[in-house]
């Protein structure tokens, strides 16, 4: 979608992170996601009265780690109150920070090239959840609400851009990108559906080269798609409003998935004066020097340094190619191609099976040992295996292991010899003369009828190269 | 009456015994409770269990804690497993809280025996007790004058020697105050020293709790167990629970001690005089006194009166009636709120969520707010200088000695006021105690107040001491 004229939007992105600390943010309770309602809960995630806050120290290496991967600054930050009354809110306010975050500036460079500069990525606590029954299944005009505060005390990062991005395509790369490098981090597992990232839009269009115009932020958007669609709605809105002779009005919107619309949540002047106030409850935090060169050795690579060494393996990568490497980085299964590469084998043909094979059944990669794998590829490479039979080994070894070698020989996928290849051949010139005539004329077409009458009568254990060499020794 | 020590140490060899010390102790409720209004609930069935496993473990030969088998009443904002615990508020009525707070833990450790929950100010807000939802509790020297706040039925129930120890909370004044118009002395630990963990927050960065006793000895006995490390309290110091009780008698002798001129200008003239004499006892016992002004004292009740309602906007926004407590029905989630925090708190309590919620409001943070914060560090950097040039700091703990029901709550500043003295040592965060000194109108106690810089603690009890002999309590 672009907007008319010579209109620009003009969007910056909040994302909120889970972080997949074994604990909350500050209490010892377990973090986890669909456990039964109220179980993960104690004293200090539920508010009880006279109960303390103390800070988890590996949420705090995980928001660091996040902060370098970002190239943000680290400062001594504090933590504040944010005040409001919210019955899945246990204490009637949020622990997070505000003047003094724990990551300041920073950049995100994305795969075209461009950079998103990073204005903050702070610390703070989520809220339970609400299920609303009756009504509309939002809070006004429910019958009843129950609140489960499992999520309650659930440390978060929230990492805030510039007004850099253009497109609602560089919003989708931009929240892609960073999603890569939160899993990269081990900060965060990136479930979108599971509701362990979360995105905010603030949208505002401008005709190219005037100042920034009024913003709108769309809340909760809870997948890549929806993010896109709905900054495109919204600037698109926008720009029918302002063509219309109408003004932006400052405030925070609500996107519905299924209409595919926006619609106002609350204006500006409505807003909640949250009353931030240091909390006295938490001192500051100042990760000294050791704690921070600690997190930053055990910082593992990050996408954009683990796609440009598996791309450099390719020679002049097709469109399709890259986005199978991006399918590599994004499992975090590069070291497969690493493995076949160090074995002079062919990386394209290794990316094109972890894309597919490999992608397919990620859940059991662990039963695939890099060894298997590359003794596979090659097997193929060499055309012992067709593509069909190497797919075919790669799932036995994904399902339930085991020696390639062993599981090729057992399905009867040993390379048919020489002699019987060329007899079944000549075979099929004699009983499809007019096929082997056009052929012997000049149409290329027919030696895929060849292979396929081959791959039919020795059931797929012919090489398809091997075949059109036969092919061409008879023609 | 026996102290503390003497209970503890008659427990330990056999004298006494935990159950006959908790019979005497309830045996005293009985009597003057319901006259008193000290105790809000008294867990007589628990109590006994306690005191029954102290004596179980002195029979059986273990070492039992330096509190052995001695009953110890607690302000009813601290939690404790399965007691009610209310804060004196309607708003809590009926809650239970399923944690101790660690200062329970500590006494428990120590072999003391909980009997009870004690009367307060609503969330500990007031100076006398008349802010409880449960009616007021009586001074045990003049039932017709309050005992103080908010720890009023703390420092009852050690005044009529119900209990030798009681644990207070002191926010601005809460411990000191009552502890001076009830005759006791009170201590308000150094910011961190004792955990608040399970301390019902009124103002977090002022909350202290601390003991109430009849002798010097006895509360540093007590301050010694509660203190130290609390991993579960960010704010708690990382020492450990600094020696008090074997420096109670060290004296005063080359200690310079300042007598400060903003603690007790305005008070009554018998106040006045106590402070002086307490001045020329301390010079009789070595100490070296300097007549000092610190300015800057002047600005911290306003100042307190903007941080303390500010936090407590913010630490009472939990009682919503959502969870415990509580709750008002009403047709939907925003009205229940609304109308359970409408019948749930009191007048003062809601006035100081109000002033709070002001002070940290849009607009206003940095005349307010911001500006208070200012002041405090003012008052810190004040403190500190004067603590170049003296050890310890002398005043007053109250304006005057106890007053009658009634004579301050018509008009909130007049009780306000009360706590001019107490408040700059919670803003600075450093320790004080007030220890009785003479008496004053129709024979009424007189406490004067010793101030230190941070842990200096084992100075003041041994400075305290030197009083308690000098007023005849050798």
């Amino acid at each position: 979608v672009t907007l008319p004229d010579d209109w620009e939007m003009v969007v910056g992105l909040e994302v909120h992170t889970e972080l997949l600390t074994k604990s909350k943010l500050f209490c010892g309770c377990q973090n986890h996601f669909g456990s039964e309602p109220n179980t993960n809960i104690c004293p200090v995630c539920l508010g009880l009265p006279g109960s303390l806050p103390v800070l988890n120290r590996e949420a705090v290496d995980f928001a660091m780690r996040i902060g370098m991967a970002l190239h943000s600054t680290i400062a001594p930050s504090t933590f504040h109150r944010k005040n409001y009354f919210y019955p899945d809110q246990s204490k009637d306010y949020q622990i997070s920070q505000y003047d003094l975050p724990i990551n300041s500036g920073g950049y995100l460079d994305l795969p075209d090239g461009s950079r998103v500069s990073i204005e903050r990525a702070h610390m703070e606590e989520d809220t339970g959840k609400s299920t609303h029954l009756g009504g509309s299944g939002r809070l006004a005009g429910a019958d009843s609400s129950l609140v489960d505060y499992n999520r309650c005390g659930v440390p978060l990062v929230e990492i805030v851009s510039g007004p850099d991005i253009r497109s609602s395509a560089q919003a989708r790369t931009y929240a892609a990108e960073l999603r890569g490098i939160l899993i990269a981090t081990g900060a965060s597992d990136g479930r979108l559906e599971e509701g362990s990232m979360r995105f905010d839009a603030n949208v505002s269009v401008r005709r190219s080269g005037q100042p920034f115009g009024t913003r709108c932020e769309i809340k909760n958007l809870n997948s890549l798609r929806s993010l896109q669609r709905a900054i495109e709605y919204e600037a698109l809105r926008q720009v029918e409003l302002l063509e219309g002779g109408g003004v932006v009005r400052q405030e925070t919107r609500h996107w519905d998935e299924n209409l595919g619309e926006t619609s106002t949540l609350r204006v500006k002047e409505d807003a909640d004066d949250y009353r931030y106030f240091r909390d006295p409850d938490l001192v500051d935090l100042a990760p000294d020097q050791a704690w921070q060169d600690r997190v930053r050795a055990a910082l593992s690579p990050m996408p954009a340094q683990r796609r440009g060494e598996v791309v450099a393996l390719l020679r002049e990568p097709s469109d399709a190619q890259l986005d199978a490497v991006e399918v590599v980085i994004d499992l975090g299964l590069e070291k497969y191609v690493h493995a076949v590469a160090d074995a002079s084998g062919d990386a394209g043909l290794a990316v094109a099976r972890v894309a597919n094979e490999l992608a397919a059944d990620v859940d059991h990669v662990a039963n695939l040992s890099t060894e298997s794998f590359v003794a596979t590829v090659l097997m193929e490479q060499r055309g012992e295996l067709s593509a069909t039979q190497a797919k075919t080994v790669l799932g036995e070894v994904l399902a339930s292991g085991g020696d390639p070698h062993a599981i090729a020989a057992s399905k009867g996928f040993e390379q048919l010899s020489a002699d019987t290849l060329g007899s079944t051949v000549a075979s099929l010139i004699d009983a499809h003369p007019d096929e082997w005539q056009r052929y012997r004329e000049g149409d290329e077409k027919l030696a895929q009828f060849f292979i396929g009458q081959v791959m039919k009568l020795t059931r797929g254990q012919a090489n398809g190269k091997a075949v059109i060499a036969e092919l061409q020794a008879r023609r | 009456v026996k102290s503390a020590t003497q209970i503890a140490a008659d427990v330990r060899s056999g004298a006494s015994s935990a159950a006959a010390e908790l019979e005497r102790t309830l045996s005293v409720i009985a009597e003057r409770n319901e006259e008193l209004n000290v105790f809000l609930h008294v867990d007589i069935d628990g109590a006994r269990a306690a005191a029954a496993d102290v004596d179980a473990r002195i029979a059986n030969g273990d070492n039992v804690g330096p509190l052995a088998g001695v009953p110890i009443a607690i302000k009813d904002n601290l939690c404790q497993v399965g007691i009610p615990t209310t804060c004196s508020s309607k708003i809590l009525e009926g809650w239970r809280p399923p944690y101790n707070a660690t200062v329970i833990e500590r006494i428990v450790a120590a072999g003391a025996v909980p009997v009870g929950k004690t009367n307060l100010d609503e969330f500990a807000m007031g100076s006398s007790t008349e802010n409880s939802a449960f009616g007021p509790s009586r001074n045990p020297l003049d039932p017709t004058r309050v005992p103080g706040g908010s720890s009023g039925g703390s420092a009852a129930a050690v005044a009529s020697n119900m209990t030798s120890l009681s644990l207070g909370s002191d926010t601005g004044g809460s411990i000191r105050q009552p502890a001076a118009l009830c005759g006791l002395v009170g201590v308000k630990p150094t910011y961190g020293l004792v955990s608040r963990y399970g301390l019902i927050a009124f103002a977090s960065s002022l909350d202290q709790i601390g003991p109430f006793s009849k002798t010097v000895a006895d509360s540093a006995l007590l301050l010694e167990v509660l203190a130290g490390h609390d991993p579960k309290d960010s704010t708690s110091l990382p020492e450990a629970s600094p020696s008090l009780v074997a420096h109670v008698n060290d004296g005063v002798a080359g200690q310079r001690i300042g007598l400060v001129r903003e603690l007790f200008d305005g008070a009554d003239e018998s106040v006045v005089t106590a402070v002086r004499a307490a001045a020329a006892a301390l010079r009789e016992a070595g100490a070296k006194i300097v007549d000092l002004s610190i300015p800057e004292l002047e600005l911290t009740l306003s100042a307190y009166y903007l941080i303390a309602p500010a936090e407590a906007s913010s630490n009472l926004a939990r009682y919503d009636g959502v969870r415990y407590g509580l709750r008002v029905k009403a047709d939907d989630v925003t009205a229940m709120m609304e109308a359970t925090r409408t019948a749930g708190f009191g007048a003062e309590v809601k006035r100081r969520i109000m002033l709070g919620t002001y002070a940290l409001s849009a607009g206003y943070y940095d005349a307010y707010y911001g500006q208070a914060l200012k002041v405090r560090t003012l008052t810190i950097n004040a403190f500190a200088r004067a603590y170049e040039q003296v050890d310890l700091l002398l005043g007053a703990t109250t304006p005057s000695v106890a007053f009658k029901f009634g004579a301050k709550t018509a008009d909130p500043m007049a009780m306000y006021l009360n706590d001019v003295f107490t408040i700059p040592t919670n803003l600075a965060g450093d320790p004080a105690l007030s220890v009785p000194f003479t008496t004053g109108e129709e024979g009424l106690p007189i406490g004067v107040q010793l101030l230190g810089p941070g842990r200096s603690e084992a100075r003041l009890f041994a400075a305290a001491r030197v009083l308690e002999i000098a007023d005849g309590r050798p």
